[in-house]
């Protein structure tokens, strides 16, 4: 289904205006993703539009010194968007650190992943909370492993393989292209084709791991690596929210009948790796023009419009998203700090001496300093 | 139930090795969510059989043969404990565990605090440690530092049949992940295993008593303890000999109680001494059992070198003549 042969080109129903692409190869993922209707469609453009907003709030609550750093999702929303619409209920996504989007789809509060990044919280959210979305991973490609070892317990389980798409479970890892020279990439792969488990790694080849190109990690197409692992694999336009959602739906009916599937979305990075880099150091305003250009939320307005989407339901997508993002600054500057008990309260399960005696070791030294007055 | 005579009637003699492999049935049959991960360890047994026949007995959807990859068992065992799986591993050498060791220190150990508490990793790696069994490089080391020093993790050693036994089950039934040290030289050494455990997965214990030094180790290290112990003894001079157990957290009461009734300690480890459980051991009694010390607490370690070649194992690794040594030093004080 996928192809052995070396694609030349991406999967791709939207070209870079955002018309609809119609050629015999992509007839199956035209298929699929004719399941999405105007609405579908259109709140997938509202997610997306949202998360921009948020982004950019974000960065500017930065520079403004409210986070200690911000990690920017600018231009891959198209996709996110696909991958998180492709993923059934039942399905466990493991993000790593740039998935706000993927995040907010499953129920992420906005404040929550900005917990994160203004040093309140490691993790943010409980996975237990917010519906199959694990926390954020923030060493590379560490969670290819965790995420492998989660579907070959859903197998174990026997909660796969039944046939039964609405409750066969499947998971998604979302990792980059630097992320895939991590040995743990590789033997994420080694497991998941081992053991037949129900995952689908979903790679957003963003070109740049902070200043190091993807030509850099690979001189061969990360999709065509992952079939030599003996994996199902596929490369789709990933500034194309419709046929990310196609691709990624087919790969994950796939996985949850246990034949493990990759995909290679091919995205870019349009702004910082984090508030901390400065990408006039390694790149062309040529190349980030380019890319520009081919911006998934402005690719998915033109569709959308196509199909007769008046502007003003997409304005009023963007008046939400800047209330949204706005009521979240107004969170973030009225937010306290973490309570000195939360250093030691959650390091283990069970009883543990030195947490209890370093614990009342520091309120005695805080309560030296006596009541004052 | 519990009276010391119905304990011994029922108690069974076996090697560690098979103290282990019995912990671990127990374990399988008693909660359908333990699994047993590694290489090597199905129809083989392991390379030092301790989980001979489980593979048999359970299959191989519960005692898996993993890719040869430690960073990919950890790993993959980290999504298992998320799904609410028990998993048990086994690393076949201690110089072998350090492709894993990201995958334990930044991801295993610290996963609960991460999730704020929602999510336990009850985990446990079993290691075979040490050396005195004349291998090859990378398969005679004492890695326990790294992981002690590592909050969030548990670190124990059994040094006996019993404790292998009891403290294997209770390491399993931790909701924390757990390095379970293997003293692998004491693997054929037999000993009683009781039909109930007689002390905590964490509590220090006094192996023999004495009044004029303690002695202080865990693991294979508590046999020379002991040893050197006898010879003391015939010398006239009485040793206490405090078995660790668990390397963290450590069981100072114990400890602190022993140093305050010899005045005189010497702790024992085959580990390199520069910053090492002994070193730990050795400032908490300086710091506890100040004004109850007579000498300085001594240390005796295996070198700061890589461990050598098996023909100079017996001068790396610390004896009954080095332990004595120190306990004539504490003695002159």
């Amino acid at each position: 289904m996928t192809g052995a042969a070396t694609a030349t080109e991406p999967i791709r129903l939207l070209d870079a205006e955002g018309a609809l692409v119609e050629t015999d190869a992509n007839a199956e993922w035209r298929e699929l993703a004719a399941q999405l209707t105007t609405d579908d469609r259109l709140a997938m453009h509202g997610e997306m539009v949202r998360t921009r907003a948020f982004d950019i709030e974000a960065g500017h609550l930065q520079r403004q010194g409210k986070l200690g750093l911000w990690v920017p999702s600018l231009g891959q929303e198209g996709a996110q968007v696909g991958a998180a619409w492709a993923a059934r209920d039942q399905d466990t996504l493991f993000p790593s650190y740039r998935e706000h989007l993927l995040a907010l789809h499953r129920g992420v509060e906005m404040r929550q992943i900005i917990d994160i990044f203004r040093g309140a919280s490691h993790g943010g959210w409980s996975p237990l909370e917010v519906r199959g979305m694990r926390i954020y991973s923030l060493v590379i490609a560490t969670h290819a492993l965790h995420s492998t070892g989660y579907a070959m317990g859903i197998r174990l389980d026997g909660a796969c393989g039944t046939g039964d798409e609405a409750v066969d479970e499947a998971v998604m890892a979302f990792y980059g292209d630097g992320a895939a020279s991590q040995g743990d990439a590789s033997e994420g792969l080694v497991f998941a084709a081992s053991y037949e488990a129900p995952i689908v790694f979903f790679v957003q080849n963003n070109k740049w791991a902070i200043s190091v190109p993807s030509s850099r990690q690979s001189r061969f197409p990360l999709h065509e690596r992952a079939r030599g692992f003996g994996l199902d694999a596929a490369w789709v336009d990933g500034n194309d929210p419709l046929a990310s959602f196609a691709v990624t739906r087919r790969m994950l009916d796939a996985a949850r009948q246990g034949r493990p599937g990759y995909v290679e979305a091919d995205t870019y990075r349009m702004g910082a790796h984090t508030t901390s880099d400065d990408p006039t150091r390694y790149r062309t305003s040529d190349e980030e023009e380019a890319w520009r250009r081919r911006d998934p939320i402005a690719r998915m307005a033109v569709h959308l419009r196509s199909l007769g989407v008046d502007d003003a339901a997409l304005a009023a997508q963007e008046q939400e998203a800047a209330e949204l993002a706005a009521d979240m600054r107004r969170q973030t500057l009225a937010a306290g700090t973490a309570a000195s008990d939360d250093i030691f309260d959650f390091v283990y399960a069970e009883p543990h001496p030195l947490m209890d005696e370093q614990r009342q070791a520091l309120a005695d030294f805080e309560a030296g300093f006596g009541s004052g007055s | 139930m519990s009276g010391q005579g119905a304990a011994a009637a029922q108690a069974t003699t076996m090697p560690i090795a098979k103290a282990l492999n019995s912990a671990l049935r127990e374990a399988m049959r008693a909660d359908e969510k333990v699994l047993l991960m590694g290489e090597d360890i199905g129809p083989l047994g392991g390379v030092f059989r301790i989980t001979e026949g489980l593979h048999a007995e359970f299959g191989g959807d519960r005692v898996l043969d993993t890719p040869l990859a430690e960073s990919g068992i950890i790993g993959t065992a980290i999504g298992l404990a998320m799904r609410g799986y028990r998993p048990v591993i086994e690393i076949q050498f201690d110089g072998f565990v350090y492709p894993g060791f990201d995958q334990i220190v930044s991801q295993l150990a610290k996963m609960r605090a991460r999730h704020r508490g929602a999510v336990s990793m009850p985990v446990v790696i079993r290691i075979p440690y040490g050396g005195h069994i004349g291998a090859v490089e990378h398969h005679q080391e004492s890695p326990e530092a790294y992981f002690a020093h590592t909050a969030g993790l548990r670190v124990v050693s059994p040094s006996t049949a019993n404790d292998a036994h009891w403290m294997l089950r209770q390491a399993i039934e931790s909701d924390d992940p757990v390095v379970f040290l293997e003293p692998k030289a004491k693997y054929w050494t037999k000993g009683e295993v009781l039909p109930e455990p007689t002390a905590g997965l964490h509590d220090a214990v006094v192996a023999r008593q004495g009044s004029d030094v303690t002695l202080i180790g865990h693991g294979a290290m508590v046999h020379v303890l002991l040893q050197a112990a006898e010879i003391a003894e015939a010398e006239g001079t009485s040793c206490e000999v405090v078995d660790l157990r668990s390397l963290s957290p450590i069981d100072w009461a114990p400890i602190i109680a022993s140093a305050e009734r010899t005045g005189r300690v010497v702790v024992a480890q085959e580990a390199p001494g520069h910053v090492s459980v002994g070193s730990e051991v050795a400032a908490t009694i300086a710091e506890r059992a100040f004004y109850s010390l007579e000498a300085p607490v001594l240390r005796v370690s295996g070198f700061d070198t890589p461990f050598p070649p098996a023909q100079l194992e017996a001068v790396y690794l610390p004896d009954a003549d080095r332990v004595l040594d120190a306990v004539d030093r504490a003695l002159a004080h």
